[in-house]
């Protein structure tokens, strides 16, 4: 029953906020974001206490005909996800109370309404119940680009809706097919994970091959993968702040995640016969989005683009199919969800304060505040996963996954975290350090929500640096199950 | 079947409304006998005795009693829709009219012999026509209900002559003579047989307006007067279905291999063509009527499937009722907005989000149900038509069909993005009444439902 309230919860939250009206609409959002955030702590006290425990799932019918069912439930891989998700919307929530939207029930409804889907897409356990909350997941997120975004936004939202739908269509269709060979002895069909599994092995290479890349699409392009990604630099761009976080924080999981728990176990032998193309656009992809990082002039950019390498990485070690591999990507997505929100809300506060996030323009802030210039080193360093940053153990372990695999990935994928550095490094040459630019003299002092916020942040980057080991307990479990029924 | 009765005593009713003068109260009688009809409908549910009727000719069982259920609940939805069409003249025509074309569509639900398609076909055609042209002072309506006439008229031709070959070859007029007949003959039926059973496809295709019998639609659809487009679009599409899935699954189910060909290429074109053309049209009411032809695309895919049981049908059903519905919707909003700007071109709709939220919204789920996006009713009838078509060998429409929905997406999110994020232009104020916000509002929620608890409609046979 917990879990079926971790889906609720937000769902009521945003009726709630709908009709609230003004400044109250923030605050009752982020109050009951928080209501949503100890719930999940609950709830992963319980696992903790007992895994097996009746609270931790919910299998009611849904068209039974179909053997559709609401089946929702929380393993370890799971537990990691909603508790990033829970974590991560009331900070989004937060950073928000220095902008002013308009309409701002419909602002704050939406991002909760969000939370609802991607905590169902964590938690759902029946495959159709899964589509459902990915595509659901994609309406408010559309609608928040498209109401807040920047100029341009019809264009861009629009071609990352029809992008990620697209893809979405064929996972679907890789799905429906997966589901007709179910029940191949008893004759009933399922749209259980469990028989989804054993409907995906019992397929021969050939069909394999065609529901790995019908549902491989889908992941692809919501992580982005190269060349999948053309629709992400410019919707992260345009979007508004909590958008782009929403979508490289939470959403941009969803695909990875989707790679471990719905595409992995299916196909073995199609991933035995393509995982090499799927690596190697992954590993391309990172090489590519950093050399593109290197150049980019806004700084909102080149963390989009950043965000494409480390996506690449965490995609190449999960389809290494080895337990560093897996373990590494798991914890690498709850560091990059909680870095690259840090990232973006420093890209906005030097958007409010300076009004430019041209790297060209600024130079110097750390003269002006020493405080955000420390943070913000913090935020970086976690980033480029220097050690005992959060950023670390999952990079170390990925890269040690993809040896592996095979050398040579490794070795393009060390040559990334060098790329990484650089335009990381570089990056906050120009915006904090040498000569106090003419943008810089206004900065003055950080407004308290921005600095509580970082706080967390870095907080959460050097708890996690130093002491992953809960976490990693956590990953390794859920690792050991996906593989076991990989192999 | 007493639901027959009920709207062919209300369509006399209204005959006779000029006489007597009892016009105000026509409305509310109205409204409440398509209730009343509902209930019997529900009362006649799972009752298997005594559904023949006629000698024979009719015959209402729970598919029947499911379909028109469906007619009945969109007629109820429409008239409310449609209330400002009978506050003008010819007011008891218009209703007389309508109402016949109910009957008419009602029949199309329970035929079982070929006398009574034809018959229920006219019925429901012949008032179609005369709506189309009710705007009698309007160019494009005239030229609507002239093009509707000859192409329709060119349609029962071909029905007819279709039937007469099938008589020639079986001998009857009965569907359950020739089902049994074909089952007999084993594939030894003359090649005229064949023929007539292809014009009565071709007839069929014709009325739901599949490519490349689709030419007379766009036209049609964009002359009539708003409301009449939308119950063209809506009870007229769905009494079609429900004839064609009971000739085609029922009667000549058993000589399939000469007809599913001729059907895949017909849906395979209509998926093209109607989301190509929509993509490129100015006026949503167009658009609304190229996407149409793609709906009717999507529920052919059903028949072709020829599946399992009560798979197919309830799939049908399901879809028209999430189209008819979201069609209303959509319909009451286009109403609403040409009425007030003077035209249903997309730029109409700038600026909705700020000015009426609320037919904004509702006008989002209309579109995100016709898109086939989840939660909503839409995405719950793709669905069921993918799952019934996947385990045939005509898996490439499938994919044909993703595609173009894909393309479907880029013109029903044209309206929304045009409602949220283009300016508006000119100061007309787009005010409702507050039936139509009733209506809408029922409409959404009703999408809504639809697609939370699809149950109740696709078990429903079982």
């Amino acid at each position: 029953m917990l879990v079926g309230l971790l889906i609720i919860v937000p769902l009521i939250a945003s009726l709630l906020v709908f009709f609230t009206k003004g400044n109250t609409s923030r605050t009752v959002a982020l109050g009951l974001s928080v209501v949503e955030f100890i719930l999940s702590l609950v709830v992963l006290f319980q696992f903790k206490h007992n895994p097996a425990s009746a609270d931790l799932m919910l299998n009611c019918p849904w068209v039974e005909s179909l053997g559709i069912h609401f089946a929702v439930s929380v393993d370890a891989l799971s537990m990691l996800m909603v508790l990033l998700t829970t974590f991560l919307v009331p900070l989004i929530i937060l950073s928000s109370f220095n902008t002013s939207y308009e309409k701002p029930n419909s602002f704050y409804g939406l991002i909760l309404l969000m939370q609802m889907a991607l905590v169902g897409v964590f938690t759902a356990n029946d495959g159709f119940l899964f589509y459902v909350f990915w595509e659901l997941a994609l309406i408010p997120i559309y609608f928040i680009c498209l109401l807040w975004g920047g100029e341009n936004r019809g264009r861009i939202t629009f071609k990352f809706f029809v992008y990620t739908l697209f893809g979405s269509l064929f996972m679907l269709v890789g799905l429906v097919y997966l589901y007709n060979h179910t029940g191949f002895e008893t004759g009933i069909k399922s749209w259980a994970v469990t028989d989804l599994y054993e409907a995906g092995k019992s397929l021969n290479l050939q069909q394999q091959s065609v529901v790995f890349w019908c549902i491989f699409l889908a992941f692809g392009i919501k992580m982005p993968i190269f060349p999948l990604h053309t629709w992400q630099p410019d919707t992260y761009v345009n979007a508004p702040t909590q958008g782009t976080m929403l979508l490289s924080g939470i959403m941009l999981k969803m695909g990875t995640f989707g790679l471990i728990k719905w595409l992995m176990p299916v196909t073995p032998l199609a991933l035995a016969e393509w995982g090499w193309l799927a690596i190697g656009l992954s590993v391309f992809g990172i090489f590519y989005a950093s050399c593109i990082a290197i150049v980019q002039k806004d700084y909102k950019r080149l963390i989009a683009y950043s965000s494409i390498a480390h996506v690449g990485l965490i995609a190449a070690g999960i389809l290494s199919a080895n337990q560093q591999g897996i373990q590494g990507a798991v914890m690498q997505m709850l560091a990059h969800g909680v870095n690259v929100v840090g990232l973006f809300l420093i890209a906005d506060i030097l958007m409010r304060h300076t009004g430019t996030r041209e790297m060209g323009k600024l130079g110097g802030i750390r003269n002006m505040n020493g405080n955000f210039a420390v943070l913000f080193l913090i935020v970086m360093l976690g980033s480029v996963a220097l050690p005992l940053t959060n950023g670390f153990v999952g990079e170390f372990l990925l890269i040690n996954g993809v040896y592996q695999y095979g050398a040579w990935v490794a070795a393009f994928a060390g040559l990334t975290v060098i790329l990484g550095a650089v335009y990381m490094l570089r990056s906050y040459q120009a915006i904090m350090l040498g000569e106090k630019r003419d943008s810089a003299i206004a900065f003055g002092s950080l407004v308290s929500t921005d600095k509580w916020v970082l706080y967390i942040i870095c907080f959460a980057i050097i708890t996690f640096g130093v002491y992953p080991k809960p976490l990693n307990d956590l990953a390794e479990e859920g690792t050991k199950a996906i593989l076991t029924y990989i192999k | 079947m007493k639901g027959l009765f009920i709207i062919s005593g209300l369509g006399v009713l209204a005959m006779l409304a000029e006489i007597f003068k009892f016009k105000k109260l026509l409305y509310p009688l109205v409204l409440i006998g398509i209730l009343a009809a509902y209930v019997t409908n529900f009362m006649e549910w799972n009752n298997n005795t005594n559904i023949e009727m006629f000698a024979n000719m009719m015959r209402f069982d729970n598919v029947a009693l499911a379909f028109s259920g469906v007619i009945l609940v969109t007629a109820f939805f429409w008239f409310i829709l449609a209330n400002d069409y009978f506050e003008q003249d010819h007011v008891t025509d218009h209703f007389a009219l309508v109402l016949f074309a109910l009957v008419g569509a009602i029949m199309l639900t329970g035929f079982s012999n070929m006398t009574t398609l034809f018959l229920g076909i006219e019925i429901l055609s012949i008032p179609m026509y005369v709506l189309a042209a009710s705007r009698k002072r309007d160019l494009a309506s005239n030229e609507a209900g002239f093009k509707y006439l000859i192409m329709g008229s060119f349609a029962s031709g071909f029905l007819l002559f279709g039937i007469a070959l099938i008589y020639g070859a079986t001998g009857s007029f009965d569907l359950m003579a020739i089902r049994s007949f074909i089952s007999h003959a084993q594939g030894d039926l003359p090649a005229f047989f064949y023929a007539g059973v292809l014009m009565v496809l071709i007839a069929m295709l014709f009325k739901v307006s599949a490519a490349p019998f689709h030419f007379w639609a766009p036209d049609v659809y964009e002359g009539s007067p708003t409301v009449i487009t939308a119950l063209m679009s809506t009870i007229v599409k769905t009494a079609a279905f429900a004839a064609f899935m009971r000739l085609f699954l029922v009667v000549f189910g058993g000589v399939n291999e000469s007809w599913s060909m001729v059907l895949a290429v017909v849906i395979a074109l209509s998926l093209v063509i109607s989301n190509i053309t929509a993509a490129t049209q100015q006026s949503v009411k167009r658009m609304l009527a190229y996407s149409s032809i793609s709906h009717a695309a999507f529920m052919l895919m059903a028949i072709l499937a020829n599946q399992r049981g009560m798979t197919s049908v309830s799939a049908i059903l399901y879809y028209s009722l999430a189209y008819s519905v979201g069609s209303i919707a959509a319909f009451t909003v286009l109403y609403n907005i040409s009425k007030a700007k003077g035209n249903a071109n997309i730029e109409a709709f700038n600026g909705l989000g700020k000015r009426h939220p609320f037919m904004a919204v509702c006008m989002v789920i209309a579109m995100l149900s016709l898109a086939g996006i989840p939660i909503t009713a839409g995405f719950f009838a793709k669905y069921f038509i993918f799952s019934v078509m996947i385990g045939t060998t005509f898996k490439w429409l499938i994919i044909l069909a993703i595609l173009t929905s894909a393309v479907g997406v880029y013109y029903y999110f044209k309206v929304i993005i045009a409602m949220y994020f283009k300016q508006e232009d000119g100061e007309q104020e787009v005010t409702m009444e507050t039936s139509h916000v009733l209506l809408l509002a029922l409409t959404t929620i009703f999408t809504l439902a639809l697609g939370i608890v699809p149950k109740y409609v696709i078990e429903i046979f079982t």
